[in-house]
């Protein structure tokens, strides 16, 4: 697998900044405290078969089913209410207002991403990937333009879901720089499963930097690269899909504006290189059934070769 | 199958390991274009790999030799130019464990 994809799955219960953090503590003090109370009943189990007399009364007794049975779960669960509620607070804390946006959008069977301006304005489109820069929050306005998807990046933050008509705010922050796996996590049908997704942290100066490059106009694609820029038009590829700076704005399907730099194709399924490339283009639908780019069995070897070097220049 | 000899002594490749071959080829996404035993997914834009070891010839036109079938996985367009196959990320050492990983792979 690429280094987008490796270690999958996504590890759980391995944070790499505070909202993931404050997940994981309490997923750890839940479990603590189920282990704790699976072990005391497990032990009054015990003690109602085989203990002695005098100890099996005491366990059915008035006073230790109003004390175990009624007052100890009802202070625990309060207690652990409460602090669940405190420790996990900077999932839900006001917004400062001045975080870095983005829109990400739930697609059978990808994710649309859009970086915002502080106006809420669409900055930059792209696609099954995101940049953010390391040691700050940055805000996902979680949208649908289907089904229910669940967004869920494990190591930096919990899931949540995007539910048509609603626009679902969620954190996300990395201390470090590094890639970062995610996946939908709720079915929403055919190649679910194949619904993956990468954030890519990036050191403050790399992040403003890679913006910056994204920002600054391309040259024209030459040699083989040009033939796949004339036959990604001819071909109807332009229909679907969208590259900033060209006449192609198709926006059924995933932005390819920058999809020469991304770690994964697929939405997170395969590494990126000009080989998967050539497979995703001619037949997609032996990769990931029933996803909505049809195979191009008319592309012959040349037309293959000249497309996926295209999409290598669009960094 | 993963202690299966090579049914052909000419096919070893000295010093490669299969075990690393089908990594590699988990990486760089060999299975985007063909259907070989034991990786994922298992594209068709290419020809099926599976019982790559009886193959008599590699993309049609080169005997199936180790060599050749190294050199070939890493770089394909200089050995048998106008194929869809790119040129591949990886080392040489790599490319020899992918024929290694080749040669083993049963029929799936």
């Amino acid at each position: 697998m690429g280094d987008a994809l490796a270690g999958w799955p996504p590890p759980v219960l391995d944070p790499a900044g505070p909202y993931a953090g404050s997940v994981t503590t309490l997923a750890w003090i839940l479990f603590a405290m189920g282990v704790l109370v699976t072990l005391v009943v497990v032990a009054a189990l015990w003690i109602a078969l085989f203990g002695g007399e005098r100890l099996r009364a005491r366990v059915g007794g008035t006073k230790a089913i109003w004390m175990a049975g009624i007052a100890f779960p009802v202070v625990v669960l309060t207690g652990l209410l409460i602090y669940g509620l405190t420790l996990t607070g900077n999932l839900t804390a006001p917004l400062r207002g001045d975080e870095m946006r983005v829109r990400v959008t739930g697609e059978m069977w990808w994710w649309r991403v859009a970086y915002l301006g502080r106006d809420g304005q669409t900055l930059m489109l792209d696609a099954n990937e995101l940049h953010i820069p390391v040691g700050q929050p940055v805000v996902l306005e979680l949208e649908t333009s289907d089904v229910i998807h669940s967004f869920w990046v494990p190591r930096l933050s919990g899931k949540l879901d995007m539910i048509p008509g609603r626009t679902n705010i969620m954190r996300i922050q990395a201390d470090e720089p590094g890639i970062f796996g995610g996946q939908c996590a709720e079915y929403c049908g055919g190649p679910h499963a194949l619904m993956g997704f990468v954030v890519v942290a990036h050191a403050p100066q790399d992040f403003a930097r890679l913006m910056a490059t994204r920002r600054r106009p391309r040259p024209a694609p030459v040699g083989e690269a040009a033939a796949g820029a004339r036959l990604f038009e001819t071909a109807g590829c332009a229909a679907c899909h969208r590259v900033a700076g060209t006449s192609a704005n198709g926006m059924a399907g995933p932005d390819l504006s920058f999809v020469g730099s991304r770690r994964s194709l697929g939405a997170g399924i395969l590494p990126n290189n000009r080989g998967t490339m050539t497979g995703w283009i001619g037949d997609s639908q032996a990769i990931k059934p029933g996803n909505r780019m049809p195979a191009y069995p008319v592309l012959n070897a040349n037309e293959l070769r000249a497309l996926a070097a295209y999409m290598d220049t669009l960094r | 199958m993963a202690c299966k000899p090579a049914p052909d002594a000419t096919q070893h490749v000295p010093g490669a390991d299969a075990a690393r071959g089908r990594e590699a080829m988990a990486r760089v996404g060999c299975g985007a274009c063909h259907d070989i035993p034991g990786v994922w997914p298992k594209g068709r834009v290419g020809p099926p790999l599976t019982g790559f070891a009886h193959r008599s010839l590699i993309a049609g036109r080169l005997p199936n030799r180790p060599d050749i079938l190294a050199d070939f996985v890493r770089d394909a367009p200089r050995l048998v130019p106008g194929t869809a196959m790119p040129a591949m990320p990886l080392t040489e050492a790599e490319a020899r464990d992918v024929a290694a990983a080749l040669y083993e792979a049963g029929n799936g």
